[in-house]
């Protein structure tokens, strides 16, 4: 109801009456399923998690070196040079705390997200990844230093989740 | 009123499946092949404004527009995504060039249907959830419905529907961009599988992966960049209605609007006569045939008669498809229209080797959104400005 107007002509309707049926309705639900091809660059990084590597590629013209890696450089418009590791460890660009989980369920533990400018990539490139080992969030700074807790080699399957989060290097 | 031009096409593709190369790689070979195309062009000071055709459903991402800058040359500049076919997209980046605000334009198209796990089900998704999708069955039925009055109105035959199966899949043996091209006779369409009667197996465009990326400019730098620039005479889109229940089934009515809007821009009064040649949609045999008629380049009823005495094959007096349309060169999804588009470009130049027709001026694009649409698209091109 508005301000105005405290009484709409008819009858209302709550979500109970849509659920059970009081008001017609048609459910379908898409069958939609992709396998992506990771391509050329993609491969080298997915293939890198798996081997304990964050892959990035270089461009010489911009003297850029670009994570997540890309086969061309976006900048200059031209294929990259080649492809190179850098560290697993850099630092806190930004972050978040969020109280509410996938499902838009409220929880108790936040999940701590952050995106982390990797050592040895060019200035604002790295990674968008969980935190881990972080008793309070308060205690999180821009400009922290973390570094990437993996998961054992036996377990990596080469997706981002390879890495488990990132960590405070105190 | 500025003139507008085609001046760089760059194509990857096309191919059943591409697993060494993602979308984004892929877009980027057909940008770096289009920009070399149109004079060595630098995209990220020289093209004034991008368009990439795309459906969300098609790639599998939400709002998928967002993953398009990079592998143009286009971030940090202007650029929007069309949702529908390609050459809906070239009329939108012809009429950008129109306004006067915009000399070049690049305009993108890719299909990676081998991406796609469940392709016929997202065309299901398409259909209406009321009254057509509980009925299930798979949704190329539609074609068979369509396929069947079409045939049985104009008296067009079965038969000469298997042969421009046998035509295309031959005409692409010399494109080195088609996926499927083969020799088949009429006699081997006849015997492919019944799959949704009247339609057989061989009769149905198979998915294909593949990108285009077309340069368009004004006639202020069109020279400049290119010394055979294939001018944009007119474009035209028209849409039916979607409902399934009450449409046309016997006629392209989409199509014949589309033709009309685009010939009366080019001042094209006798298609059938003006007309050198076409790039018809053929995601299945008939429709080159409706197609055919609905742009006018034939009587209703005529389209197979022409087809069965040789007048729309390479050396005819009226070639349809000499790329081998979507039979011989495959499905790209939204790419379709642009992979007709490339091909009256390159035959406009005299660049379609093998394939190349003889004296053509003037050349027609068509498109068609496929299963369960009734909406499409056409182009009217020549080498001349006029």
């Amino acid at each position: 109801m508005s301000e105005k107007i405290k009484h709409f002509p008819g009858e209302s309707l709550k979500g109970r009456d849509i659920r059970e049926g009081r008001v017609p309705t048609i459910k379908h639900r898409p069958n939609v399923k992709y396998l992506w091809s990771a391509g050329v660059a993609m491969s080298r990084f997915l293939e890198g998690l798996k081997k304990g590597k964050i892959v990035g590629s270089s461009c010489k013209k911009c003297q850029r070196i670009m994570v997540p890696p890309r086969a061309f450089c976006e900048e200059c418009f031209r294929p990259v040079d080649g492809y190179t590791n850098v560290k697993d460890t850099g630092t806190i660009n930004t972050y978040s705390v969020s109280y509410v989980a996938g499902d838009a369920s409220r929880i108790k533990e936040p999940i701590l997200v952050a995106v982390i400018d990797l050592d040895g990539a060019s200035k604002g490139m790295g990674i968008l990844h969980l935190l881990g080992e972080i008793d309070d969030w308060k205690t999180i700074k821009f400009g922290m230093k973390v570094k990437a807790v993996w998961k054992l080699p036996e377990e990596r399957t080469g997706t981002i989740t390879d890495i488990k989060y990132f960590k405070p290097m105190e | 009123m500025r003139e507008v031009a085609i001046v760089g096409v760059g194509c990857t593709g096309f191919k059943s499946v591409t697993p060494e190369i993602s979308y984004k790689e892929m877009m980027f070979e057909a940008a770096t092949r289009a920009y070399q195309d149109a004079g060595n062009i630098n995209p990220r000071k020289d093209i004034d404004a991008f368009i990439s055709v795309a459906e969300d459903y098609w790639e599998g991402f939400s709002i998928f527009d967002e993953f398009v800058p990079d592998q143009l040359g286009a971030v940090l500049r202007h650029l929007f995504t069309v949702s529908g076919d390609s050459i809906i997209g070239l009329a939108t980046a012809y009429m950008l060039i129109k306004t006067g605000y915009f000399n070049t334009v690049a305009l993108e198209s890719h299909g990676k249907p081998s991406d796609i796990l469940t392709l016929h089900d997202i065309v299901s998704f398409a259909m209406d959830p009321i009254l057509n999708r509980p009925l299930g069955g798979h949704p190329f039925y539609v074609a068979g419905m369509e396929m069947n009055r079409f045939l049985c109105t104009t008296g067009n035959t079965r038969d000469q529907c298997a042969m421009i199966v046998a035509k295309n899949k031959g005409n692409a043996l010399s494109n080195a961009f088609a996926a499927y091209g083969a020799n088949v006779d009429v006699e081997d369409v006849l015997n492919s599988d019944m799959q949704f009667y009247p339609l057989k197996k061989i009769e149905i465009s198979k998915p294909a992966d593949g990108g285009i990326v077309i340069i368009l400019a004004s006639d202020k730098v069109a020279t400049k960049l290119n010394e055979n620039p294939v001018w944009i005479k007119g474009v035209g889109w028209a849409s039916e209605t979607p409902s399934l229940e009450t449409r046309c089934w016997s006629k392209a009515i989409y199509a014949r609007l589309a033709a009309e809007m685009a010939y009366k821009k080019a001042g094209i009064m006798t298609p059938s006569v003006e007309v050198d040649f076409a790039e018809v949609d053929d995601l299945f045999s008939y429709k080159e045939l409706q197609h055919m008629e609905a742009l006018k380049l034939c009587r209703s009823g005529e389209a197979g008669k022409l087809t069965e005495e040789g007048i729309t094959q390479l050396d005819g007096y009226l070639p349809i498809n000499p790329s081998g349309g979507m039979l011989g060169m495959g499905w790209p999804l939204e790419a379709a229209g642009l992979q007709r588009l490339q091909e009256v470009v390159l035959q406009l130049r005299g660049q379609a080797g093998n394939r190349q027709l003889s004296d053509v001026e003037i050349g027609v694009a068509q498109s068609w959104r496929g299963i369960p649409t009734a909406t499409g698209a056409v182009a009217v091109l020549s080498n001349y400005k006029g």
